[in-house]
């Protein structure tokens, strides 16, 4: 399940409804992202993120798909926030369900690396000095750059 | 005859440089892909001129990544966008 939403999401009930009634599940993995209070050496007073609607959920079910290819896992849930947020908010929430944990584990790793570098989400920073948006880091390319070649 | 017609978004810092969120444009003869729109784009001057592939840009066409040798056709949405920052 893919959802782009203005609204918080609750990890629990998400990973419930995720593993709900399948007993072949033996593992699931997740991750949270949530907003710092300072980035670049600036204290972060809020946050605004933009997103392309259409291609973003077009974006994250391919790399979902690209997921299900490469490791054996059951099913996942990603959610991502939209809009206004505040430091502590949390902003992504990935979930993978699998036989075992390897699997899990690598595939969550990976579809929050590709999203970070292929979904059309921004962000922009309130600051003390006003707004900005934020800059394309290398390190996440380089992040997804790791699952290119073959299998991992 | 009517020019082909191709529909343009912005994004993020882009739509709030350019001032523009869309816009239709009709494609000129010889603008058949997406380096050759954004070329003409680019020649509108000021910044405009950050739509130049080779600057930090990216392109999508029909919600799709795309280069400057995408062909483009009729009814095709273009989108000009950094690149992205979500998670």
């Amino acid at each position: 399940m893919i959802r782009v939403q203005f609204e918080d999401f609750d990890v629990a009930a998400e990973v419930a409804r995720l593993r709900a009634g399948n007993p072949k599940i033996g593992a699931v993995a997740s991750f949270i992202g949530l907003v710092r209070d300072v980035n670049d050496g600036s204290r972060i007073s809020s946050m605004t993120l933009e997103h392309y609607p259409g291609m973003t959920e077009k974006a994250v079910a391919a790399i979902v798909d690209e997921a299900r290819g490469r490791w054996a896992i059951i099913d996942a849930t990603v959610i991502h926030r939209i809009g206004a947020l505040k430091p502590m908010d949390q902003i992504v929430l990935v979930v993978v369900a699998g036989a075992h944990r390897g699997d899990a584990f690598a595939a969550c790793e990976f579809i929050m690396d590709y999203l970070k570098t292929r979904a059309p989400f921004w962000k922009k920073e309130a600051t003390g000095g006003g707004e900005r948006w934020v800059d394309a880091r290398a390190g996440d390319e380089h992040a997804a750059d790791r699952w290119k070649g073959p299998k991992a | 005859m009517n020019k082909p017609t191709v529909k343009i978004l912005y994004f993020a810092r882009l739509r709030e440089e350019l001032g523009c969120g869309s816009e239709d444009v009709g494609l000129d003869s010889g603008e058949g892909n997406v380096g050759a729109l954004a070329k003409r784009l680019v020649s509108r001057g000021g910044s405009w001129q950050a739509l130049a592939l080779d600057r930090n840009v990216r392109v999508a066409v029909n919600q799709e990544m795309a280069d400057a040798r995408t062909s483009l056709k009729a009814g095709d949405e273009v989108a000009f966008f950094p690149p992205v920052t979500g998670g």
